[in-house]
Formats: structure tokens, sequence, C-alpha cells
């Protein structure tokens, strides 16, 4: 007994050693994945040097800490990366285990990661409405229309989370349904969540967007138009000339 | 516990399954295995996962859980006492969780792929493969830090998320006959395989290739072969 309170005092010491260690966060400004890792962070008073990447010209930090996708958010803690923002969620919370975002209850948690595992398969089709046209655009809309009924009859129940009373790690994976899919809608002239038909999804968006940090934490709904307008544009413009 | 609080959902045939299969040998609980038939999605199927319809899927006391690597994950900490399957650093568990990512969302279907095309597209496929094995090497290199397997001196998540792909690897490599991965190129990714294979937890639900063969004619899409 006593060798594993040695070993737990040795465990917990150089994990809160390596817990004040250099945090940083490599992400990009208009990106819902990069808030993803803010918010968690954020709600769980982390403190973080966040660096802003310009994606047409990723700097060498981001391509030596992701190569394999090249892509943000990287989590760089002590130097050490990594990748996947639903990845770098699960290790804030192991790391950080005050306000946590997943259940206790091992059955809960994994229901929580289903979810999880459900926003990122199924997200996607939201950004191929907006950067597809014709048919494409057409199926993901179909997609996009599915899985927010999916959400809306399976996911959410009448609580004000998907986990409970507080916000959580699945509320955070859906998060970008609360804004950007607006904004997406705008910019191709669609409606997609219609608040009669999604009435728990609507109910969850002005919940979510309630909570300080994630009020706090979102960019500016025009300058996120602005910059998605005008990608989209170039996007199917460089499309056509194929 | 009895046997009974424990069913499993799924099939020989599917590689998913048989992860979760390897994850119940490892901690040694038993279970009961439910035979889904292919074609026929049963009704506690369609009840257990009414979002995707597939399997695996656990029933623990009758709660359902489906998606393989989240049902290994839930063993790992319901099964707390015995052997770790996922590692013990948070770094060393986010790694794994990424690379397993990896084979599901790219070595796997680039590995798929195969069975469906033919001429320019198969090349194609096959060139995909062979790039999908050099990262794997490499993950292999980074996880394993010199042991046997990518959990180190177990079999552990991904070696248990990549290893249930190899029944796919073998049969592929028969009905298209084409080397799809390079034992030359890659000797510690072959030695790994013939140790995943016969470990102790794994031996004998990894399918034998030539009855998984019979089992993929049976899958549609697939081009006319000599």
């Amino acid at each position: 007994m006593t060798s594993l309170v040695e070993l737990l005092t040795y465990l917990s010491v150089s994990l809160s050693s390596l817990s004040m260690a250099e945090l940083k966060l490599l992400g990009s400004w208009p990106s819902p994945f990069s808030y993803r890792v803010i918010w968690a962070l954020k709600l769980k008073g982390i403190p973080y040097e966040y660096i802003e990447e310009d994606l047409s010209n990723k700097s060498p930090l981001l391509l030596q800490h992701s190569p394999v996708y090249k892509k943000i958010p990287v989590l760089l803690h002590a130097g050490k990366p990594i990748c996947e923002s639903m990845i770098i969620l699960e290790y804030i919370e192991e790391f950080w285990p005050q306000i946590p975002l997943l259940p206790f209850d091992p059955f809960q948690r994994a229901i929580a990661r289903f979810w999880v595992k459900f926003a990122d398969d199924k997200i996607p089709a939201m950004w191929i409405v907006y950067r597809s046209s014709g048919k494409e655009q057409e199926k993901a809309m179909k997609d996009t229309v599915e899985m927010l009924r999916v959400i809306e009859e399976h996911a959410l129940g009448s609580k004000k989370f998907f986990g409970g009373e507080e916000i959580g790690m699945v509320d955070i994976a859906f998060g970008q349904i609360a804004e950007w899919l607006g904004v997406i809608e705008e910019i191709v002239g669609v409606k997609l969540l219609e608040d009669h038909t999604f009435p728990r999804l609507h109910a969850w968006i002005l919940n979510f967007k309630e909570v300080p940090v994630i009020r706090d934490n979102l960019p500016d709904h025009h300058e996120m138009f602005v910059f998605f307008k005008r990608r989209r544009e170039l996007l199917l413009s460089s499309s056509q000339d194929q | 516990m009895g046997k009974s609080d424990i069913k499993l959902i799924g099939s020989w045939a599917s590689a998913f399954t048989t992860r979760v299969r390897i994850a119940f040998n490892i901690k040694n609980v038993e279970y009961e295995h439910l035979e889904e038939v292919l074609g026929k999605k049963s009704d506690l199927l369609l009840q257990s996962n009414p979002v995707h319809k597939k399997f695996p899927v656990l029933l623990h006391d009758g709660k359902p859980l489906p998606e393989s690597l989240i049902i290994v994950q839930y063993i790992d900490e319901v099964w707390s006492s015995g052997p770790s399957i996922l590692p013990a650093d948070p770094l060393d568990r986010a790694l794994e969780r990424f690379w397993a990512a990896y084979v599901d969302e790219k070595f796997f279907p680039s590995l798929k792929l195969v069975r469906v095309t033919q001429g320019e597209q198969l090349a194609a496929a096959v060139e995909a493969v062979g790039k999908s094995f050099e990262v794997m090497d490499g993950a292999f290199h980074q996880c394993s830090k010199g042991n046997a397997f990518f959990g180190g001196e177990r079999v552990g998540y991904l070696d248990i998320a990549f290893g249930c792909t190899l029944a796919w690897l073998r049969a592929l490599e028969k009905i298209v006959g084409v080397k799809l991965f390079d034992e030359v190129k890659h000797p510690a990714l072959a030695k790994w395989m013939d140790s995943f294979c016969s470990d102790p937890a794994v031996e004998g639900l990894i399918p034998e290739t030539d009855r998984f063969i019979e089992f993929l004619k049976l899958l549609p899409g697939a081009p006319p072969r000599h």
C-alpha cells in the first residue's frame, strides 16, 4: 500500500509539473475545429498561447507537428503535438480533469463518445453544402437535414445540454451547428435547420450560445460571412475552370 | 456478473466485431455472441442501433453500445482490473487514438477500394495502400518504442484496430493477385503481423483467408476476376 501511495504521489507531482508546462494552440480564426479546443481550454480555465495559422501559407511549425494531415488545430504541450480536435479534447480531459466534460459513468461516457463520433462523421455534409453545387449539393443538403433529424430525435433529450444540465464534450462537438451552419445557410441561400422542425435543437442552440465561455469565444458573424462567402466564390469558380 | 449480462451482436467476418472479441479475450470476460446473418439484419440489431443499423453492438445488462473502438474503450474502463488495452500516459493514448482513426478513415477504406476496382483504378488503389503502409510503418516505430506491438509489450488498442484488417489484406492479395504489403520494405510491420495473429487473445479470431475469400464473393460491387 505504501508503494502505491508513493507511486501515485510521484505521478501527481510529475503530471502537475507537466501541466504547468507550455501549452500552445495552433489554430485558425474562422475554423470551428479550432474553437472546439479554445472552448475546452477556457471552460477548464487552462491558460495557453494561441498561434494564428495562415492556412494559405502553412508555417513550418504546423507542417512539422501535423505531418499526416497538415491541419489545425494542433495542441503543443511542452513541445509534444496532439492533432485532431476531438482527440485533443480527450487529452485535455485526461490531463486536466477539473470541470469534467465527459460523464463519470463509463456507459454514459461511451454514449458521449458515440455522439462525438457521429458529429465528426456527419458534420462534413454541411461543408459539402457550402462548397459544392448541383446534384452533389442537393445530396449534401439531404444528408445535413438527416443528421439534424437524428440529433433531434435520438441525441437531445429534454435536458438543457446533450449530457444534462452542464455543457460537455458532445455540445462542443456539435458546436458548429450553433453558429457556422447559420453562416453557410446565409451564403448558400437555404434554410436547413428550421426552428419549428427542430425545436429541441433550436432550444439547445440558444442555451449553448448563452454559456459565457461560448458567448465570449465566437468569431464575429459578419467577418465570418465575408470570409466564407469570398472563399466559396473562389472554390466554385476554380472548379468550373476544370 | 454472468455471461448472459454481456451480449455481442456481430459477425465472424466483421473486422469491427473481431476488435471487440479480442478486447474481451484480453480481459478474460465471457460473453454471448449473437451472429448476424449476411443480408438480413435482426430486429435486435435494428432496435439496438437505430441510428446506424450496424454491428457490432454490445448489450451490457441490456444497454446497447455500438461502434467497435468505443466498445473497446468501454471494455477497458469497465474491466479495469484486467490487463490495460489503452496505454496509461495521456500522450500515448492520444497517439493511439490518432492512428486508430487513421486506420478507419484512410487505411481501411483504401484497402477496401482494391476489392471493387480494376485496371487503372486498381493500380491507383494498390499504390494508395502501399503509401498507407508506409505511414503505418512510421506509426509503428513511433508507438512501439522498440517493442513487439503498437501498444508496447502487449496487444493494445491500436494493435486491435489495425490488426483486424489483416483478413482483408490477405484475401485481397489472393483475389487480385497483387502484393499489397511489402514485407521486405516493412520488416518490423511484417513481424508485428505474425506476433499479432499468434497472440493468445487473437488466435482463431482473424478469419481464415480462403473462408474469407468465399465470404467476400457474396458482397456486391466487385468486378469479375480471372
